[in-house]
This record gives structure tokens, C-alpha cells and sequence, in this order.
């Protein structure tokens, strides 16, 4: 049986179909998930993409957090369903208490896109499974509010438990705390994800095609469990 | 307040009325108490000025925008042509293909963010109201001098503006232009382009037919932003005591427009629409008296039913009004109910404001009363003509005959001059990297941009499974033109022409946005009338019609016009989009190669702007033939594998050329200037029609025979490799130095 994978569109969502298509190239079914459904309809796994959902009024993902759709993913979140939330997908996770820590406005103050290095710091997380630990990817990173911050103690937290799941190298493009880029739940089923890996799966439209391992990694994840 | 109702007009033939300030000649005030048999109401002297102006009539350059229509080529691509919101291409394989580029100028110099914001808002809607789905953007920026302390206001908020608006639709930023010069100081251009996407059979008019059809407006709610002039006679005639000046300058909302989007494709999905407008420049007057007057039938409209963000505006300013991300469809009765869900599922507010009736009559009503009754014709498309006068300029002469000769200006001739000049091009503002403005753009959203700047060409994929794809370039060069607007329009064609083909893909039609000074002014309007007139002969040997566009005048400050500043983008077809050709020296062991003629021609160079801040001459010479025969040599060479690099040559020569490849590369090469060649004339003349390639050793021969077949020259003038670029028996300089040279210029000047 075909693993499925869900994508939410909220009102604003701009990846959503650039993740459907990662999903389908890494050999999985991608199913439309809709803001105002509760229903999952069966997915196995959630990406919630990247995108200003609800304009980014009022804070980035602060209004997508209580859409319909978010109670039930928080709620099989918490079960151990693997969700990874990309860039505005981070936001909401955030935003919805399912990672700790906040995103700000890059220290730039602009918005800045460009092929991003970055170094996977954990690869046992339902989305880094096809990684190895310190190996190293190109991928597209675009964001406004990309920053990572967390209290010290949150941070430190973070580094003892191996929860940093990827960290920027060369250029720390948005001024993250330790050069964030991504995080996971302590249960290793949640990931949070500032640079696009749905962008890099294919050698015509991507810097490399380094981004595929996200989604093949939770297939894995789902076979074996 | 008293509602200026069309039986108070009848009653009231005497009664003052502003049109003077509205914008209107007397002449044209008369004609339109000649059309209607009576003074107009309020509201409908409104509708006629916005209507007539110049932005929304092209009354000074319409005598002059027909050659387009009678100098068009034959061409089996066109689908819809002028006139439209959009032309409309045939690219293959059921596909269509609308784009176009607009102006925002004047906008974007008041106020930066918004100006530009609502800029490409627009041009996306106009995209949008044809079928299509928007599936790229483009920018051709043009600022004051990048040390200007002005441009350090303008140019950051435009940027900002676009990044803004077009991060947050999800619509790739894929190329454009960023040129600096002082004519631009006071009047920046802001351009922007859109293309979509759409199956031949989805492709939409902006029409209005069938008695009884309802008229549908959806998107924001109507404001008091954008109003301009209208506000004149808001505040004059009726209402002396409220509010004095409404924003000229509207403020966008891309989340709205990107509901809009969304709800627009899955309405037109399903087929619900007859007939569709977006609300761009003179809002619902426009809206409602183009779909009325392209249509069968009158239309009737109830005014008051339209959303309002302030419930003080007067009906003047609400049919004036320019509020964002608004859309006018029509739809059967009976489809009405499901357009309105689909319009709710995406949370956009849609509101039946009217219907087509039978009658031939545009007629608006406020609560019951009659405001407006106007054959819609007159108002949107029977405005006034201009036969605007002009002249060569007297200037003109002694302008072409100052020529940057050698006896003239100072030329590099020592190997280390010529690697100064070299690396001051690429250092100046206009040559140097533009990547802290685009990397402000997500190009990678949708996951099909191929291409995308700093690239020749951006380069869109439109259907994964066939690799079909499309690719755009958009060229302006205003000294060029300024030293001859016939030629300098030409040049813009021919180098958008060969932007597009040096990506491999082929060129098939053009959309302009042609900027330029007032219109008032002979010398200006001889400018215009070359330009346009230099355009149309070259579309016609170049077989690439126009497919509508847009015209911006009055731009100058005081007395002293822009430099006349045609921007032509050119639409081309690829049937592979994995064969495409990008511009980087990406293989050490290549052989490169220089296509086409060198000349000595420096006029309007960069060259002689960065080193003697020079403008005079003759600017290059244009061989039509010659662009297309490279062009088809550059298509054939990427479609059978011939070429791994290519790059066309323009500002800055070969030079910034050979800089561009090898830093996109990240390789050096070795080149050796040609016998007969003078090394300066070799790196930095601009002569048209020419191109470097790089060719895996393998495939020389081959690539020689085709192009000494068809009769282009081809010079091997060196090979990829190592990490400088060595011009041997004159200097050699590092890639290290190059990147030094040619990135940080930007941020350092306006970040």
C-alpha cells in the first residue's frame, strides 16, 4: 500500500504543491489536506508547507494555528505521527507549542532567497533518517522571518538532547541563535524546518537534489514501523 | 451633499463644473456634453476623465502605436492580440501563453513600497483576467545615480515592494534589469511583467454579453486609496467641507490578491464566467464601461451595493476609486450561487452588483437614482485622438557627432589599463552583481523555474511531464536610444531576441513598455514616434508580433524628459526544457567561442560611461538577419547538444561577458584576441548580434560546419580553464579578483 503523505494549504500557502510533488518524487502518494477539514483522511504523515498563511498577519503562523486542520495534526502530533513543517510550517509549529522557540525577522531586515549550505546535525528523526549525522546539503533557504530564537535554556536543552536537526554553515543567512536551521521534538517525530528541501529534488529547478531525503526518510520510517 | 443625478444635469445645464481640474481640455468637456446632449453628472465626468486620460486613452500615442497592428508579422502563434488585457501565444502542444509589462512609475517615486507593490498586483491581475495562471514575474528597474542619496530612498523601497507583494503570491521573480543613471533621478522606472499559463480553450475575454448575465464584483472592498484626481471633484463641487485629498497612491494587500488568484482559477475551472476584468487603473468606471462597450448590450449597475471599506465615499469615488485586488465577472444567473461558494471557501467577498440588460446604455444607479447613463463606447473606447507635433530635436546633430573615437576619449591600450577597465565595468553599478536586489525575490516557489536571473533569459517549465517550457528576457538601453531612438529600439528587440535564444529556446512574440518624457514636447514626441516606428519594422523582420504593452509619459523633471527608455520583453518557446542553455563556464577543457562581427562601436558604450561618463555617437548598428541567424544557430546548437555555455554580448562587451561565465562557473579561461582585432575593440565594444559559446571539444567540428553553412561568423578565441581569466599577451586576472570587483558593489552603496 502507497504511504500517504498530507499537505495542508491554508489561505496563503505558497510550497503547498511544490511539496505534493517532493512527496510524489520520493515514491509516496500526496494528499491535499484542506485548513477547514478536520479529517487527515488516513495520511500517514503531514508536511505543512512553506508559504505567509492568513497574510502572516497579526505573526507568522499565529493565525494558522487555530485552523480546523491544526487541532487534529496536534493532536496525532502528540501521538507520534511525523509531521515536518517548512519554513511558515516551522512557524506554526512553533506557534502551536509543538517546538519551542520563536522565528523573527532575519537580522538583515530583508527578505533574502539563496542556495543555502547547511550540515544535519541529527539523523534519526522521522524526517533525517536517510541522512547521515554532519553530512553536508545544498538546499534553498527564503525567508523574511527565518530567525531562530529560544532562551538559553532552551537552547542548551536543545543541543544536550541532539534535538538541533540541521545548522547553517559558510553564512548564517537570518541571524539564528547557533545557526538553527532546524529542530525536532524530543520524541523525533515533529520537525521544523527554516530552508526548503522540496526545492531541491530535481536537477532542473534545484541547486542539488539533496532536499529528497526529508521525504524519503519518513517512508522509511513508516515501512519499518 | 447633493446627489448630481442625471435629471438634476438636465435641469441643471449651466451649473460649473470642475473639469479643468479633472484633467480635461475644454474641448473635451465639449464633446462629451456633444455625446451625452447634455452637461454630465458628477459621477459621469469622472468616468469620462479617468477614462480619457492619458494613462487609459493613449491619446498622444495611439496614432503612432497602430504601425504594431499594420507592421505586424504573420505569425501562426498569435491567439489574442492588442487590445485585451493581455496578447495571448500559442506555444504547443494545447498550451497558450499571456504575458505582458506595464508601467508603475510614478507611484514608485512617491511612495517606493506601495508604488511597486500594487504594480506588479496589477500586471498579475491583467494575467489572471485572460484564464491564465500566473506562473512568473519580472522586474526592469531603472534608477537615479546608484550614489544619489534619493535612489538610497527609492531603491530599497521598490525592491522591498516587489519582494513584498510577489514573495507572498508565490509567484517566481525570475530576471529583469537594474540599470542606474542620473535621467532617471526624479522618475524612476518601474516595470513589471507577468506571464501565465492557460489550455487554449480556457482563455477568457473581458466581454459582456447576454441580457440578464450578472455582473459580479469580488476581491477587497472598495476604499478611498487611489482616488487622485477625482478627489478634485469630490471635495470642490459638492462637499467643500469633508476631507481634501483622498491617497493618490493605492496600497495592495498580496494576501487578498493571492485568495483572489485561487478562487479566480477554481471559477474558471469550472466555467462559471462569460466574461472577466480585473479593476486596475480608473477602477469600476473602467471595469464596467470596458466589458459593456466589448460586448452585446447594455449593462445596469446598482452602486450602492458595492462593499465599501468607508461607507463616507460619494458614488464618484467609488466608480473612481483604485483599490486593490478587485475582479468584475459575468455569469449566468444560474451559475451565480456556485461562483459565490467558491468565492466564500476562499474568503473573498463577491457582491452582484448589476446585470446586462438589452438596452446600448451603461447606466449606474445610487439608491435608486440615475447617476450615470453613457453609451459605454464613448467613455472606454472612443476617447480623444492626438496628432501631437514633433521634430528632431536641435540637439540631435551635434549629440551624434561627438563619437567616443580613440582621438576623442582616452582608450586602455597596456595589458594593465585594459585590466583596470575590465574590472571597473564590472564594478560599476549598472554592470556589477544585482544579487542583494534579487536575492530579496523567491525564485524557486512553484518549483519550475529553470532559468532565472542572472541568467540571459528566465526560463519556466510549464508541464512536468513533457519538459515544455517558456522562457522571457526583457532589454531597455535609454542611451542608446537617446542617441537614436529608431536604432536604440531596435537594439532592445534584438537583444531580448537573443537573450531568449541564447537560453535556447525560440522567440515568438513581444510585449514593450515604452517610457518616455512629455508628450507635450516636440523632441519628445519625435523620440517616441522613431522608437515606436523602429519597433514595429524590427517586429515585422523578426517575426515576432506585439502583443499589447503599455505606454508611460511624462516622465521628466521640469523641462529635462528621461532618456527616451522603450523596454521590450520577448516571449520564446522551448520544447525541452532540460536542453536549455545557461550562461555559465561550467566545464574546464571548452572551447570558446565569439559569434558574430566586432566593429569599433563605443558610442553609448558602458565603457564610455564608466571611464568619461561619455554620452554621444552613434550607437551600434543593427543587423536584423544577422540577430536571427544567430539566434536560430544559438536554438539549434542547445536543442542537438552542440553548446554547454552561451551568453549573449551587450553592455560591457565581451569583457562583462567573460566575467559573468567564468563567476557563474566558477571557472577562468584563457582567451587569445584575433588577429586583425584591436584588444580594447575586442573586449569592450558593444556590436550587436553577437554571442560567446562554450562547445565540449567533441562537438567543434560539427559546430563549425553548421555555422560555416549557414554563413555566421564563428571565432575560436580560447578554452575554459584554470581559475583566471587570461587575455594572453595582455593581463591576467584572478577569479578571486573579479569576484571582489564585481559583488558587494551594491549593498555597499544602499544597504
Amino acid at each position: 500500500m502507497t504511504t500517504r503523505v498530507g499537505v495542508v494549504t491554508f489561505p496563503g500557502s505558497l510550497d503547498d504543491r511544490d511539496a505534493q510533488r517532493a512527496v510524489r518524487l520520493a515514491g509516496a502518494e500526496p494528499v491535499a489536506l484542506w485548513h477547514r477539514d478536520k479529517d487527515l483522511h488516513q495520511v500517514d504523515a503531514v508536511v505543512l508547507p512553506g508559504g505567509f498563511s492568513y497574510g502572516d498577519y497579526l505573526r507568522c503562523g499565529a493565525i494558522s494555528r487555530f485552523s480546523p486542520v491544526m487541532d487534529t495534526i496536534i493532536e496525532q502530533a502528540k501521538l507520534g505521527m511525523p509531521v515536518l513543517g517548512i519554513c511558515n510550517g516551522f512557524q506554526v509549529l512553533c506557534e502551536s507549542h509543538l517546538l519551542p522557540g520563536a522565528l523573527t525577522r532575519n537580522d538583515s531586515l530583508h527578505f533574502v532567497c539563496r542556495d543555502q549550505k547547511l550540515r544535519i546535525e541529527n539523523a534519526e528523526t522521522a524526517w533525517t533518517r536517510d541522512y547521515s549525522a554532519g553530512q553536508e546539503i545544498v538546499v534553498p533557504l527564503k525567508n523574511g522571518e527565518g530567525r531562530f530564537v529560544a532562551d538559553g535554556h532552551v537552547l542548551d536543552q536543545l543541543e544536550a538532547e541532539g534535538r538541533i536537526v540541521a545548522r547553517y554553515l559558510d553564512v548564517n543567512p537570518n541571524g539564528s541563535y547557533r545557526d538553527i536551521a532546524g529542530i525536532t521534538n524530543a520524541a523525533g517525530n515533529v520537525v521544523g524546518l527554516m530552508p526548503h528541501p522540496e526545492h531541491a529534488v530535481e536537477p532542473l529547478t534545484g541547486p542539488s537534489t539533496e532536499g529528497l531525503g526529508f521525504f524519503t526518510s519518513v517512508l522509511k520510517q513508516l515501512v519499518n514501523a | 451633499m447633493t446627489l448630481d443625478t442625471v435629471k438634476n444635469a438636465e435641469q441643471t445645464p449651466e451649473a460649473e463644473q470642475p473639469w479643468s481640474e479633472l484633467g480635461l481640455k475644454a474641448d473635451e468637456y465639449a464633446k462629451i456634453r456633444e455625446i451625452l446632449g447634455r452637461r454630465p453628472t458628477g459621477a459621469e465626468l469622472a468616468m469620462y476623465s479617468v477614462m480619457w486620460s492619458e494613462h487609459c486613452s493613449y491619446k498622444s500615442s495611439k496614432v503612432h502605436l497602430k504601425q504594431f497592428g499594420e507592421k505586424k508579422p504573420d505569425s501562426d502563434a498569435m491567439l489574442v492580440g492588442i487590445g485585451e488585457n493581455a496578447g495571448v501565444v500559442d506555444v504547443g502542444q494545447g498550451y497558450a501563453v499571456t504575458f505582458k509589462v506595464e508601467s508603475h512609475n510614478h507611484p514608485s517615486y512617491i511612495e517606493p513600497y506601495q508604488g511597486a507593490a500594487t504594480g506588479i498586483g496589477g500586471i498579475v491581475r491583467d494575467i489572471l483576467a485572460m484564464g491564465a495562471r500566473p506562473v512568473a514575474v519580472m522586474d526592469p528597474l531603472r534608477f537615479g545615480a546608484a550614489d544619489h542619496p534619493d535612489t538610497r530612498r527609492v531603491l530599497p523601497g521598490i525592491v522591498a515592494g516587489i519582494g513584498g507583494y510577489g514573495n507572498c503570491l508565490g509567484l517566481p521573480n525570475i530576471g529583469g534589469e537594474v540599470v542606474f543613471d542620473s535621467c532617471y533621478q526624479g522618475n524612476p522606472l518601474v516595470n513589471a511583467l507577468c506571464v501565465g499559463v492557460m489550455k487554449h480553450e480556457d482563455i477568457h475575454l473581458a466581454q459582456a454579453s447576454g441580457t440578464g448575465n450578472k455582473v459580479i464584483l469580488y476581491g477587497a472592498r472598495t476604499g478611498g486609496d487611489g482616488i487622485g484626481g477625482v478627489s478634485v471633484l469630490a471635495s470642490e463641487t459638492f462637499d467643500a467641507t469633508g476631507p481634501a485629498k483622498r491617497p493618490a497612491v493605492q496600497v495592495g494587500d498580496p494576501f487578498q490578491e493571492k485568495l483572489l488568484i485561487e478562487s479566480t482559477l477554481e471559477i474558471f475551472a469550472e466555467k462559471l464566467v462569460l466574461g472577466i476584468q480585473d479593476l486596475g487603473g480608473a477602477g469600476l468606471s473602467c471595469a464596467t464601461s470596458e466589458l459593456a462597450s466589448a460586448g452585446s448590450g447594455g449593462m445596469r449597475i446598482e452602486l450602492d451595493t458595492v462593499p465599501l471599506r468607508d461607507n463616507t465615499l460619494s458614488p464618484e469615488e467609488i466608480l473612481m476609486s483604485e483599490s486593490q485586488e478587485r475582479m468584475c465577472a459575468i455569469v449566468e444567473p444560474g451559475k451565480v450561487a456556485r461562483f459565490l461558494e467558491i468565492c466564500e471557501k476562499w474568503d473573498v467577498i463577491a457582491t452582484v452588483i448589476g446585470e446586462v440588460t438589452e438596452g446600448e446604455r451603461l447606466e449606474i444607479f445610487w439608491h435608486g437614482e440615475l447617476v450615470v447613463d453613457v453609451p459605454p463606447r464613448s467613455v472606454a473606447h472612443d476617447g480623444p485622438t492626438y496628432n501631437r507635433p514633433y521634430a528632431r530635436p536641435s540637439w540631435q546633430d551635434a549629440l551624434q557627432a561627438d563619437a567616443p573615437t580613440a582621438e576623442r576619449l582616452l582608450r586602455p591600450s597596456t595589458g594593465e589599463e585594459l585590466k583596470a577597465a575590465l574590472l571597473a565595468v564590472a564594478g560599476s553599478p549598472n554592470q556589477a552583481s544585482k544579487s542583494w536586489i534579487t536575492d530579496q525575490y523567491d525564485r524557486y516557489v512553484i518549483g519550475n523555474t529553470v532559468l532565472a536571473t542572472p541568467e540571459d533569459s528566465g526560463m519556466i517549465r510549464i508541464d512536468e511531464e513533457t519538459n515544455l517550457g517558456v522562457s522571457v528576457a526583457t532589454d531597455g538601453n535609454g542611451r542608446f536610444t537617446k542617441l537614436d531612438p529608431y536604432t536604440g529600439a531596435q537594439l532592445a528587440l534584438a537583444e531580448a531576441y537573443r537573450n531568449v535564444a541564447a537560453g535556447g529556446a525560440k522567440p515568438l512574440a513581444v510585449s514593450d513598455c515604452l517610457n518616455f518624457g512629455s508628450p507635450e514636447d516636440p523632441d519628445v514626441m519625435w523620440q517616441f514616434a522613431e522608437a515606436t516606428r523602429g519597433l514595429a519594422d524590427a517586429c515585422l523582420v523578426l517575426g515576432t508580433p506585439v502583443t499589447g504593452g503599455n505606454v508611460s509619459l511624462y516622465n521628466q523633471t521640469g523641462d529635462t524628459a528621461i532618456h527616451p527608455t522603450p523596454v521590450v520583453a520577448v516571449l520564446g518557446v522551448i520544447d525541452d526544457v532540460t536542453r536549455r542553455t545557461p550562461i555559465g563556464f561550467a566545464e574546464e577543457g571548452q572551447l570558446v567561442y565569439l559569434l558574430g562581427d566586432t566593429a569599433d562601436e563605443l558610442g553609448g558604450s558602458a565603457w564610455s560611461q564608466v571611464a568619461h561618463n561619455h554620452l554621444g555617437g552613434l550607437p551600434p548598428k543593427v543587423d536584423l538577419e544577422r540577430e536571427r541567424l544567430l539566434g536560430d544557430i544559438l536554438i539549434a546548437a542547445s536543442r542537438d547538444g552542440m553548446i554547454d555555455a552561451a551568453h549573449d554580448l551587450s553592455d560591457g562587451g565581451l569583457a562583462q561577458a567573460l566575467v559573468e561565465s567564468c563567476l557563474k562557473g566558477g571557472n577562468g579561461a584563457r582567451l587569445i584576441v584575433p588577429t586583425g582585432l584591436d584588444p580594447f575593440v575586442f573586449l569592450f565594444s558593444e556590436s550587436a548580434g553577437r554571442a560567446i559559446v562554450s562547445i565540449p571539444r567533441s562537438e567543434e567540428l560539427r559546430f563549425n560546419d553548421m555555422c560555416g553553412a549557414r554563413g555566421l561568423p564563428a571565432t575560436r578565441i580560447g578554452v575554459v580553464d584554470g581559475d583566471s581569466l587570461e587575455i594572453q599577451g595582455q593581463f591576467t586576472v584572478s577569479l578571486a579578483e573579479l569576484t571582489d570587483a564585481h559583488t558587494g558593489v551594491i549593498e555597499a552603496l544602499l544597504a
